[in-house]
């Protein structure tokens, strides 16, 4: 199919990425069989969140950064429900708001994974342009992803009031806990959804993944028995097993020479590291349910997942978990007596961190003693991602610079779509174009 | 590729992309609006992209940037009917809180380098650039108002989207009113129905993220909030700035009550 091309001037850019939430480019260009420039860079417009939430009340972040994304907002609000909590001293570890919290997250996670899944990422592997041509050919197929969606934006729905930015979570827990009759109501959903979601597992195990192979480190969040989800502790494959509150000591963003762009290094780690699913995979596989393990098994998905293009398997494999999870919860759920705890403001720094879909999303704020907001960081999962992400486009390059520039384009589109970019998330981001020579 | 159905495209500016998300949140409903309108660009959604003019464009997000300035004239101009979607299209969006404060302290709260960045004063409306045929408020839109505008435009009549307020709503879903019963401040009365009267049904108060209602009565409810309700100053202004704090009649009356500029 493919044909050699001629060495000289080739540019492989792509000025706007489709299929990724957000506004981003690729820029890759070579000359003479060098790679010239390889960026995936970000033109989304700064909206500036860490500097309009001080001077704020400390129970608004968990609806003002909910704003940020329109496709994960859960994981902003936990996140800074965690943070602030622990900046006053509270912990929510466990008992039913903790679950509860979680429930609404599996809901986070169906939806989010189904829609990149089924609406971004599979017509890369079927050869289509959009789901909306994908399904003109497989309706099926199309209809089975949207259906697992719905699972998932119900859940959030019944729970939070609604899918994007819900307005039932707060922080301490919730306003209004579900009954568990309102619980119960989705079940039915999450049963086909279970089914859907193994089937979507074979499915996606099919398609032909293009040749890549990865070293970053993996980094996610870990508690025992308990696949990654909405707490945990911070771990990497290097080793590194530090509390939440220690992110900063391991996370470091620095300035990149020629780059304006915030990156993120893992301390006392050469390479590039990466958030998300394979990480969470990779580190957390034995914390998967039963059914979402056989699930891998099944299929032949190896204990570590090393090629990126993947990543669909592992997130159908996280979606299965997801749906397992929010079955349990709801049958063991407990209303709670109460449907938030007090959360008296005090001085001081606490640190949130949860798993967004598309990885760790760490919230740092400051509040003083009537719990006024004197400083808040977000680092999203996009921003740590994004030299992983470009060190996955040089060797990419490195080893298919044989391929035609269409299709070349195509799959280095692709090996973005893989990390699942959630550009509007990206706050850390400048406006910018990164220029190296 | 000439095309009888009607062309359809989604924009975005600063923004979330949950308004957009709202198309793709339309389920078994999605396949069915492509059948009947041609999703000719939807970068969220396709990678195919054709060229204008558009018989529909959905506009999400705020101008922000210079270059966003010149991208949403160029818009207009391929579009025939331009339909802006969200607080942040309608009013500016949360971002729009710099129009009260200073950008450049924003900016270097959150970049070591501000001086890259190229970015306006304000964060302003689609309506201050370009005509605009409708607009859909909220914080995010309603997926089904999304549905019913585009059906009225294909069917030629106008779309049916309330203009009352939340607290009209909220009497329909035949929620306790959480201010008389529970003494929680409230934004009802003042904002554009459309949510469901969502927040009184889980026991909180509204916080207007549906924006302004078309006819309203905000220094009323801020004179009840100030001295019935004993609602501080600065938890007034608060409540006024948040996701549409640069429409008029918040804009207007967090104002009035902003010591800082009084």
């Amino acid at each position: 199919m493919t044909h050699r091309v001629p060495e000289g001037a080739r540019d492989l850019s792509v000025a706007a990425l489709a299929r990724v939430e957000g506004e981003g480019a690729m820029r890759i260009r070579l000359r003479d069989g060098e790679l010239e420039e390889v960026a995936f860079s970000i033109y989304e417009p700064p909206r500036f969140f860490e500097g309009l939430l001080a001077g704020r009340r400390m129970d608004e972040p968990v609806d003002i950064t909910a704003r940020i994304c329109g496709i994960c907002p859960i994981a902003y609000q936990i996140s800074a429900a965690r943070a602030i909590e622990a900046a006053c001293g509270v912990t929510i570890d466990e008992g039913p708001i903790r679950e509860l919290r979680r429930l609404i997250y599996c809901g986070e996670w169906i939806e989010s994974h189904a829609l990149h899944v089924y609406l971004l990422h599979a017509p890369d592997f079927l050869g289509y342009d959009s789901a909306i041509a994908l399904a003109k050919d497989h309706q099926e197929v199309v209809e089975q992803g949207l259906a697992l969606r719905k699972a998932g934006t119900e859940l959030v729905r019944v729970i939070g009031g609604r899918a994007s930015h819900p307005v039932n979570l707060r922080l301490g827990g919730f306003y209004r806990a579900p009954s568990p009759a309102e619980l119960a109501g989705v079940r039915p959903l999450l049963e086909a959804a279970r089914e859907q979601a193994l089937a979507t597992v074979r499915l996606v195990a099919t398609f032909d993944f293009p040749e890549l192979e990865i070293d970053h480190a993996f980094v996610s969040l870990k508690e025992e028995g308990r696949y990654p989800i909405d707490a945990g502790r911070l771990v990497a494959s290097t080793g590194l097993d530090a509390p939440v509150a220690a992110f900063d000591e391991h996370i470091v963003e620095e300035h990149v020479e020629r780059s304006t762009a915030l990156h993120a290094r893992l301390s006392g780690h050469d390479g590039t590291f990466m958030v998300g699913p394979l990480a969470r995979y990779a580190l957390a596989r034995e914390d998967l349910s039963a059914v979402a393990r056989s699930a891998a098994d099944e299929v032949g998905l190896p204990a570590v997942v090393t090629n990126p293009y993947q990543s669909i398997v592992v997130r159908a494999v996280e979606t299965l978990e997801a749906v397992e999870e929010a079955l349990a919860i709801i049958d063991a759920y407990d209303e709670p007596d109460r449907p938030a705890v007090d959360v008296p403001a005090r001085a001081g720094t606490g640190y949130g961190a949860s798993e967004a879909p598309r990885g760790i999303l760490t919230h740092r704020y400051t509040i003083d003693d009537d719990g006024i907001i004197v400083d808040a960081r977000i680092v999203p999962p996009t921003a740590q991602n994004q030299l992983a992400v470009e060190g996955d486009l040089t060797s990419f390059i490195d080893d298919h610079r044989h391929l035609d520039d269409e299709t070349l384009r195509w799959q280095l589109e692709q090996a973005i779509r893989n990390y699942d970019p959630c550009i509007s998330c990206a706050t850390h981001f400048l406006d910018l174009t990164v220029e190296r020579e | 590729m000439a095309s009888a159905r009607p062309a359809l495209a989604v924009w975005k500016f600063a923004s979330c992309d949950g308004c957009q998300l709202q198309v793709l949140s339309l389920e078994e409903h999605l396949l069915e609006l492509a059948e009947v309108v041609d999703v000719a660009y939807f970068l969220e959604a396709s990678s195919a992209t054709a060229d204008g003019p558009y018989d529909v464009s959905l506009v999400e997000g705020s101008i922000t940037t210079p270059e966003d300035e010149e991208r949403i004239a160029e818009v207009r101009a391929a579009s025939r009917t331009l339909i802006a979607i969200g607080a942040c299209a309608t009013a500016g969006g949360i971002q729009a809180l710099r129009n009260f404060a200073d950008v450049d302290a924003f900016a270097e709260a959150v970049y070591a380098h501000p001086e890259y960045l190229s970015t306006l004063e304000d964060s302003t409306p689609i309506s201050e650039h370009v005509e605009v045929e409708y607009e859909l408020q909220g914080c995010p839109i309603d997926r089904m108002q999304v549905l019913e505008v585009v059906s009225a435009l294909l069917q030629g009549r106008r779309p049916n989207i309330p203009t009352h307020s939340v607290c009209m709503e909220c009497k329909m879903a035949g929620h306790t009113c959480v201010m008389v019963a529970h003494g929680t401040p409230c934004l009802g009365p003042v904002t554009n129905a459309g949510c469901g009267a969502l927040c009184p049904g889980f026991h909180r108060g509204c916080y207007g993220c549906f924006g302004p209602a078309e006819t309203t009565t905000t220094g009323s409810l801020a004179a009840w909030l100030r001295h019935e309700m004993g609602v501080s100053q600065r938890d007034l202004v608060r409540s006024l700035r948040t996701y549409n704090a640069a429409a008029a009649p918040f804009a207007e009356e967090s104002r009035r009550h902003d010591a800082s500029r009084a």
